[in-house]
């Protein structure tokens, strides 16, 4: 997902029996179903895991912004560019109120930054994958923030306060994201041949990668569990897939586009899709930085980065200035 | 020289006079940035009409482990509530 493999520090999920009073008081709380909050008292490892999921959350929709972006500049129509404009400053949006609520638990945004421009913090997967025409930004639209809705929606009865405060918030607004993208889809697989092979074309690289959002197989993972118990997470991920899967057919049908996958066929009994798995060993190599953009998208993050370092540096230098001529006066 | 902008607590109130909510946080060097960005970050979609920021270092928040003590007390004085008492059916709306 957006935060995909996080890791918990558990190597068991403790039986309520097992913790101290402490533990068993907060544990309590989250199953009936109250809200953590940043000075509410919380185990180490809660605390340490929501700072990697939401922080790695928060570098997803800041990088997010990159491959979109791309097609600013190149949007067909001066409406498309104005939408895609729109959904890009969304993105940002999502990554500030994600790094504020992270900030609650007592790390800033700079360290958070700096992690993952040291390759020790990760962002999702899928934006590691280029787009290379117009097409790509319908799919992105529709499969990528499709896929991110599915994971968010649920987050949003997330037992930390902030964290749940601010997927209802993106929430609010993805909604647009997909449609949008879908739109998009919409017009070109009914446009003319070359726009519908386009749409095929961009279906065809995104359905896999965006499979892979979701993170492999987790119905044996204790981080994943401990993560359950703890309400940082609240499906698995292969809940979530097949909800994703369910959910996309019919709307690819629709458009009249095939999903490139010979093995897709309704399963009666369990009421869904029967599917193939993505390339996992793919999805390791680009998690491990092997991807087809990795290293451009971190270059771009860095630079980015640098490059605003004077600005950060002169605003603050004059606040600092008019402050202490404020006083001064006073 | 490296000093990260300060954290604002940003509020807002929405077109309906209802008062200034408080919508999240945001870094700005000083207050006349920290509103320009809390309109980019928290309006974009008409959410409100008046924005006030205040220094997240100036807020003082009660203790979390007192709040058996500051709020319990109003848990047990029901007839603050006016579904405590009952007025005759004969006396008509009140
Ligand atoms: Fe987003
Ligand atoms: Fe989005």
């Amino acid at each position: 997902m957006y935060a995909q493999m996080v890791k918990t520090d558990a190597d068991k999920v403790r039986d309520i029996s097992e913790m101290s009073p402490e533990e068993r008081a907060f544990q309590e709380r989250i199953d009936r179903g109250e809200k953590i909050e940043p000075t509410d008292w919380m185990p180490d490892g809660y605390r340490k895991t929501l700072i990697r999921q939401i922080g790695q959350h928060a570098h997803s929709e800041i990088v997010g912004q990159l491959p979109e972006g791309n097609w600013i500049t190149r949007a067909p129509t001066l409406e498309r560019k104005a939408i895609l404009l729109a959904k890009v400053q969304d993105e940002a949006g999502h990554g500030l109120y994600l790094y504020c609520a992270a900030e609650t638990l007592g790390v800033s945004r700079d360290e958070l930054i700096e992690l993952l421009h040291a390759g020790k913090m990760k962002y999702s997967s899928i934006f590691n994958y280029p787009t290379l025409n117009w097409a790509d930004i319908g799919a992105v639209g529709w499969l990528v923030d499709g896929a991110a809705i599915m994971n968010q929606v649920p987050l949003q009865r997330t037992s930390f306060g902030p964290y749940s405060r601010a997927m209802i918030r993106i929430c609010k607004e993805e909604s647009f994201h997909q449609r949008q993208g879908f739109d998009i889809m919409m017009k070109m697989a009914k446009g003319t041949e070359a726009q519908r092979r386009m749409a095929q074309d961009a279906l065809n690289r995104f359905w896999y990668p965006s499979l892979m959002m979701f993170g492999p197989s987790d119905k044996d993972s204790v981080h994943s569990a401990q993560s359950m118990a703890w309400k940082i997470k609240i499906n698995t991920n292969d809940e979530l897939r097949q909800k994703f899967v369910d959910q996309t057919v019919p709307q690819a049908e629709y458009l009249g586009l095939s999903i490139p996958d010979e093995h897709l066929t309704w399963n009666e009994d369990k009421g869904g899709f029967d599917f193939s798995e993505p390339d996992w060993s793919e999805f390791f190599e680009v998690l491990k930085g092997n991807g087809p953009c990795n290293r451009e998208r971190m270059d771009a993050r860095v630079k980015a980065w640098e490059d605003g370092a004077w600005v950060r540096d002169g605003l603050m230098a004059h606040a600092d200035k008019r402050a202490a001529a404020r006083q001064a006066a006073e | 020289m490296k000093k990260e902008w300060p954290l604002w607590e940003v509020f807002i109130r929405g077109q309906h006079g209802l008062n200034h909510r408080h919508v999240g946080s945001l870094h700005a060097p000083d207050a006349e940035m920290a509103i320009k960005n809390a309109r980019d970050v928290y309006t974009r979609r008409k959410e409100g009409v008046s924005i006030w920021v205040v220094p997240s270092a100036q807020i003082s928040a009660s203790d979390p482990g007192a709040k058996d003590s500051l709020f319990e007390p109003s848990m047990d004085k029901i007839y603050r509530h006016p579904s405590f008492y009952d007025i005759p059916e004969d006396v008509g709306k009140m």
